[in-house]
């Protein structure tokens, strides 16, 4: 495939700093969208603020770069407007569940049929490396210079709790892994998250030894350090310190919104 | 030994993150001064990890046997 059939190249290069993930999880999403042969214009790519909010500037489909946390509820207008619109929003870690969390949930647990890839790089990166809900426990940003005191969400476990039809977990090192989730996530109705961890070496790897500093250090050390779903299932809560759990969490037919908001609409005689 | 794969490199849009360097399998590069250098051409088997991995869109690997495909297509 030529990713340049899908890149706005007068946009290029992207503002990414050097060794960030975010690169390669867009690159993930354009291989799948044209494995599956989609059309450009029938793809609406939606995002919020942040640098993985970034993404949509860059890539030739329909595209809005909404507000800080809002992407979902903007997406939500455009399916239910044009429901064979394939509706994909990109998300960082801060945009999804810190100032977009209730949207978030409120989004699975209406089972919208929406795709949503979050970037997770456990880090405001744009603003300059806050904490944000992923940010793990004793971990430092440039708001816990002495460590994090509080405790971490895990967004899978979260959008699984929440409702989401599927859930699944991979890393910027593991591309074929997130190729293959985020075209689970493409072919089923409902909410899909796929939620993949990104390396920030800006503003999360510089401060954090535990991770690598650099770009490369950090995709080694998601090489090293994954750990699949099956395997975590029997494993010690001290044993996963550090570890990153990958794999699909929730894979079920449940109904979308789409079928019970049909219904309400036959029942008020509406087309 | 005989070459497996084409290796184009659009090197204006390289952040010289070194990814490629790092992660090739086959050792096909080395970090120049400023920019990977293709040091090694022909150990290439087109795997693609490094243009997967490349985050910046610089790599384009094209195995010889789809490069011939697309010719006679
Ligand atoms: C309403 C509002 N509040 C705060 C901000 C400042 N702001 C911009 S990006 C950002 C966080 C981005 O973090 P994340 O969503 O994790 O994305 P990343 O940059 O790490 O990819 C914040 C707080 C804003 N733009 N708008
Ligand atoms: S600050 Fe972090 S997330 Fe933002 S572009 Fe740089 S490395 Fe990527
Ligand atoms: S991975 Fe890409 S951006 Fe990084 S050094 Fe190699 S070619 Fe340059
Ligand atoms: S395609 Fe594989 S072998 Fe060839 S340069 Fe890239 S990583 Fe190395």
């Amino acid at each position: 495939m030529d990713y340049l059939n899908y890149l706005r190249k007068d946009k290029m290069p992207h503002i990414w700093c050097d060794g960030c993930g975010h690169g390669i999880v867009l690159k993930s999403i354009l291989r799948t969208v044209d494995k599956l042969g989609w059309d450009k214009n029938e793809i609406a790519l939606i995002s919020g603020i942040g640098c993985s909010s970034r993404t949509p500037g860059y890539v030739d489909f329909n595209t809005l770069h909404t507000t800080h946390g809002r992407a979902l509820s903007f997406a939500t207008g455009i399916k239910i407007s044009k429901p064979k619109m394939h509706t994909i929003v990109v998300s960082g870690d801060g945009d999804a569940t810190a100032i977009g969390g209730n949207h978030f949930i409120h989004a699975a647990r209406r089972n919208m049929d929406i795709n949503l890839i979050i970037f997770n790089n456990n880090i405001y990166g744009m603003t300059g490396g806050q904490c944000s809900p992923t940010t793990p426990t004793g971990k430092f940003a440039s708001t816990s210079q002495f460590g994090n005191p509080d405790s971490p969400f895990d967004i899978s476990r979260l959008a699984e709790a929440a409702g989401a039809s599927f859930v699944a977990r991979s890393t910027a090192y593991h591309f074929a892994k997130t190729d293959k989730y985020i075209e689970m996530a493409f072919r089923k109705k409902g909410f899909c998250v796929v939620e993949v961890l990104s390396p920030c070496p800006t503003a999360y790897g510089r401060r954090n030894k535990s991770t690598g500093k650099v770009g490369h250090e950090m995709l080694k050390d998601q090489k090293e350090n994954s750990v699949p779903i099956e395997r975590a299932r029997k494993m010690k809560p001290e044993e996963l310190k550090d570890k990153y759990i990958t794999g699909v969490f929730i894979d079920r037919d449940v109904p979308d919104y789409f079928e019970h908001y049909n219904e309400v609409k036959k029942r008020a005689k509406l087309k | 030994m005989e070459k497996k794969a084409d290796i184009a490199m659009n090197l204006e849009w390289c952040k010289s993150c070194e990814i490629c360097v790092k992660f090739c399998p086959q050792k096909v590069y080395e970090m120049g001064k400023f920019y990977p250098k293709i040091i090694a051409p022909e150990a290439c088997t087109g795997c693609k990890i490094c243009e997967n991995l490349c985050p910046d869109f610089v790599i384009t690997i094209t195995p010889l046997k789809e490069k011939k495909k697309l010719e006679t297509a």
